[in-house]
């Protein structure tokens, strides 16, 4: 008896949903008895993350405070794999925005208009995020250089820079020698909802998950985009410009990237510091995976991982457990998720020897 | 039977082998019959079913019906390595080597009794050995990345006597090499056969399979339609018996109305993907209200003609006018705007999306304009109308305009690609092989269709392997061999003998 993957003729759609969801829970299992082998009742852990993300108003605010740059980048990297082009550098991405966003909140707001500052600082700093995804993708498109190399090179760049910065030039002189700069005028404030930490970048989010939505289901462009990342070769032929539209669209992922640094920075920080991104661009490559890129999905998916990491801290606080559970269940979603897609393209057949067979050619040439 | 043949045993027998894809019979009952010490060619067009069945033989597809007998024993071929234990090895049209690995370590890749750490001195001396005994001269450490690509087939063809093989296949093998590395590699299968090996050789050329084989068996549409002694044949009844004769059905066909010139070619020329020669200066014209047929075998520029024409792939001597307007090595979307439509030869890999609705696929070509799309917005309601409209016209069998495409027959898919491009064209339609693997049904559909935008004015280009479509489609017929245009002759007056040796690169006084 042997087992034999076969290719599907059609994609399951059950398995298309059924695939994250079971991955999470597999997840949670294997979670669960790493939790029990390091000494913790899994079941209490898993109630205190609960709690943790999701027990209260307060609670969940937090979880949102994480959930939302995980829902910008999820959806810049989420364009990029559409076009089949693996941008690994939302990190970069996100960081070099919050540079550029934290550099017009430190040293250009003071010629500008208050109310202009804030606008000036989210654009550049998209703008930074563009530039950082439009590098890799030019060389891409152009002259066919590997982009999961160039993407994530280009985040060590943007990360360093933000340290060379914070522990430099833009060293706060009345910091007490803390690495950071200066706190940012109020007027390059993001304004934050209610009197939580969350704040309007949860907005910004939704409407660029509604916008993508529109882009690729009712624009050309949209259109254009979809076509490139099923089959090239048709593209091509159909008289679509591939390397154009890649750029294009790489620019719009890297801009979703630099909003969700130029928040961060603007709105939770509100300084140049340590800890601008606490591995969101990666995380965002899990959430684009288990929302199948699509766009509604990616802002649930996006709050399931910022629970896990809120749920994780608070694991840390009540139980005495390392806050690294929440990374580790992160982690361990991906390898479930991954060999779960195996099962919308490919099925399991079992094939038992056939013992009837080897008698089957004597008849059958006795007959002819 | 033969005294001579009723002596020796099959090596290899497969007994009526039938192999099924989605819309497609690959195989219908196919038989085929292997002599130690000789070559069989398999002849046949492309998508007659070759590959499939030497993919059912080294155990990478499943038969659905039929059997298999290596030296008289039934055996089931699982996997290549059910394969490889019984001496069958398969030399692809695309090297399976690792570049940056030596020619001795790729020979031992995937050997199946290797110790944990092999002994690469004795893979070596065994390497020098045979390729000495093979005359084949390899180095044994070289890199593969190093080698030229005759070097690189010596490397699998050692890669298979190494593990003892003993019946080779080779698919296309002399599509890779020069004239001259051809000619090595026939001197070294001769010395192979001298030990009892056979080989089956893969191949769409009459050439070659006079220079190489013994016995030839000829394929078309997944049926096996020949059987013959090599020496007892010709390149023309070949080339007869591949492309078929069988008269399908009577097309009513109005005499040709010759308008203003459409599409001209002069003296171009142009590369195949690997940069050799594809098109030495064809020169051609085509007219408005009239059809010219392309003949030739498979892979004589018949792909490259139609890119040229289409802006995609570039021209590197030469002009192409489109209504004496200059396009020489104009985008594909700037031929598009001249109203060029291209049915291409690879319909799921290039005609369509296969993950995309069928509704999106019939709009790729006019979601540019109004009313499907204006300022950059498509309207979704305007382009299912449009689909609708399309899919009632050139009765396009589809659950719902939504269906994904790929889960339409072939012959559907051809249908949508033809309603696509015949809505959008409007001047010119290039056709590569558009009946091709299609039934009676739609192929006569397909016809029509064609017949139908010459009667409307609209120049056709259509290239085909079967020369009863070019007889009861085309207004005249040019032949193509080796990039080369062999004569242009009227449709009436074309018959299949003058064709046959045009094909087989006769040049004809016309």
């Amino acid at each position: 008896m042997h087992f034999l993957f076969e290719k599907r003729q059609s994609i399951s759609r059950g398995a298309l949903v059924l695939v994250p969801v079971i991955s999470f829970f597999v997840s949670l299992i294997l979670g669960g008895i790493l939790l029990a082998v390091s000494g913790a009742d899994p079941f209490a852990t898993y109630a205190a993350m609960a709690r943790g993300a999701f027990g209260s108003w307060r609670n969940f605010s937090e979880t949102l405070v994480k959930a939302i740059p995980l829902m910008l980048t999820g959806l810049g990297v989420s364009i990029a794999f559409k076009m089949q082009f693996w941008n690994i550098g939302a990190e970069g991405q996100l960081t070099l925005g919050g540079v550029v966003a934290a550099w017009v909140a430190l040293f250009v707001s003071q010629g500008l208009p208050e109310t202009m500052v804030l606008p000036a600082a989210l654009l550049l700093g998209m703008a930074a995020g563009a530039l950082w995804a439009g590098i890799p993708a030019v060389l891409k498109a152009y002259i066919g250089v590997d982009e999961t190399l160039t993407t994530l090179m280009l985040n060590y760049v943007a990360i360093l820079l933000s340290e060379h910065l914070y522990y430099g030039p833009w060293r706060d002189p009345n910091g007490y020698g803390f690495p950071g700069s200066a706190q940012f005028p109020v007027s390059a404030w993001l304004p934050r909802l209610g009197n939580t930490r969350a704040h309007l970048g949860l907005i910004f989010a939704l409407i660029a998950a509604t916008l993508l939505w529109f882009i690729f289901n009712r624009t050309r462009w949209g259109f254009e985009l979809r076509i490139i990342g099923e089959n090239k070769t048709a593209a091509r032929y159909l008289g679509i410009q591939i390397a154009r539209n890649i750029v294009l669209a790489l620019l719009l992922s890297g801009a979703l990237s630099g909003l969700a640094g130029a928040c961060e920075v603007t709105a939770i920080s509100r300084r140049m510091q340590q800890g601008l991104s606490i591995g969101y661009g990666y995380t965002a490559i899990i959430v684009a995976w288990m929302a199948q890129l699509n766009p509604f999905a990616v802002p649930f998916v996006a709050i399931l991982m910022a629970a896990l990491l809120v749920g994780g801290d608070q694991v840390q606080i009540m139980m005495g457990l390392p806050s690294a559970v929440g990374t580790v269940l992160q982690g361990m979603i991906l390898f479930p998720m991954l060999a779960g897609t195996l099962f919308t393209e490919y099925r399991l057949r079992i094939i038992t020897p056939r013992k009837s067979a080897s008698l089957e050619p004597s008849t059958q040439e006795v007959s002819q | 039977m033969t005294a001579e043949e009723t002596l020796k045993t099959p090596i290899l027998e497969m007994h009526g082998i039938t192999k099924h894809f989605p819309g497609v019979l690959a195989n219908d009952q196919v038989d085929l019959q292997l002599y130690p010490g000789e070559i069989l060619a398999l002849l046949g067009e492309n998508g007659a079913g070759k590959s499939t069945l030497m993919n059912i033989l080294v155990g990478l597809y499943r038969p659905d019906k039929g059997e298999i007998f290596v030296r008289g024993q039934r055996v089931e071929i699982d996997s290549p390595r059910d394969a490889a234990a019984l001496g069958i090895g398969m030399i692809h049209q695309n090297f399976m080597l690792v570049p940056t690995m030596t020619v001795a370590e790729n020979i031992i890749l995937g050997v199946q009794d290797l110790p944990f750490v092999p002994n690469m001195e004795e893979v070596c001396r065994r390497v020098r050995e045979l390729s000495e005994r093979y005359n084949l001269q390899v180095d044994p450490d070289a890199y593969i990345w190093q080698l030229s690509v005759g070097e690189q087939q010596r490397v699998e063809i050692l890669k298979l006597v190494y593990r003892g093989a003993e019946i080779l296949i080779l698919d296309e093998p002399t599509a890779v090499l020069t004239p001259q590395e051809s000619q090595e590699l026939a001197r070294i299968l001769k010395v192979m056969l001298t030990e009892g090996k056979s080989a089956i050789f893969i191949t769409h050329k009459m050439e070659e399979v006079m220079e190489f084989s013994d016995w030839v068996r000829v394929l078309r549409q997944g049926k096996l339609v020949a059987i013959e002694k090599t020496a007892e044949t010709s390149p023309q009844e070949l080339a007869q018996m591949m492309v078929g004769r069988e008269v399908l059905f009577h097309l009513e066909k109005q005499a040709c109305v010759p308008g203003a010139e459409v599409l001209e070619l002069r003296n171009v020329a142009s590369n195949d993907d690997k940069g050799l020669p594809a098109l030495k200066g064809v020169s051609l014209t085509i007219c408005g209200g009239e059809v010219l047929g392309i003949a030739g075998v498979a892979g004589n520029g018949q792909r490259e003609l139609a890119e040229v024409v289409t802006g995609l792939r570039k021209v590197t001597q030469g002009e192409v006018l489109i209504r004496g307007k200059a396009m020489t090595n104009k985008s594909p979307l700037e031929v598009i705007r001249e109203g060029v439509s291209y049915i291409p030869a690879d319909r799921i890999g290039v005609g369509v999306v296969g993950n995309m609705a069928v509704a999106d696929n019939l709009v790729m070509k006019g979601y540019r304009q109004a009313p499907l799309g204006e300022g950059g917005v498509l309207h979704p309601r305007q382009i299912l109308a449009f689909a609708r409209q399309l899919i009632e016209a050139f009765r396009i069998a589809t659950p719902t305009p939504q269906t994904r495409i790929k889960f339409l027959s072939g012959g559907n898919i051809q249908k949508a690609i033809l309603a696509r491009e015949i809505d959008a064209c409007h001047g010119l339609i290039v056709a590569a092989y558009p009946s091709r693997g299609l039934d009676v049904g739609a192929t006569e559909a397909v016809r029509k269709l064609l017949l139908k935008q010459r009667d409307d004015g609209k120049a056709v280009m259509l290239i085909s392997e079967d020369l009863e479509e070019l007889f009861s489609v085309a207004d005249r017929i040019l032949v193509l061999f080796e990039g080369q245009v062999m004569g242009v002759v009227p449709a009436a007056e074309a018959d299949t003998e003058s064709l046959g040796l045009m094909m087989a690169g006769i040049r004809q006084a016309s």
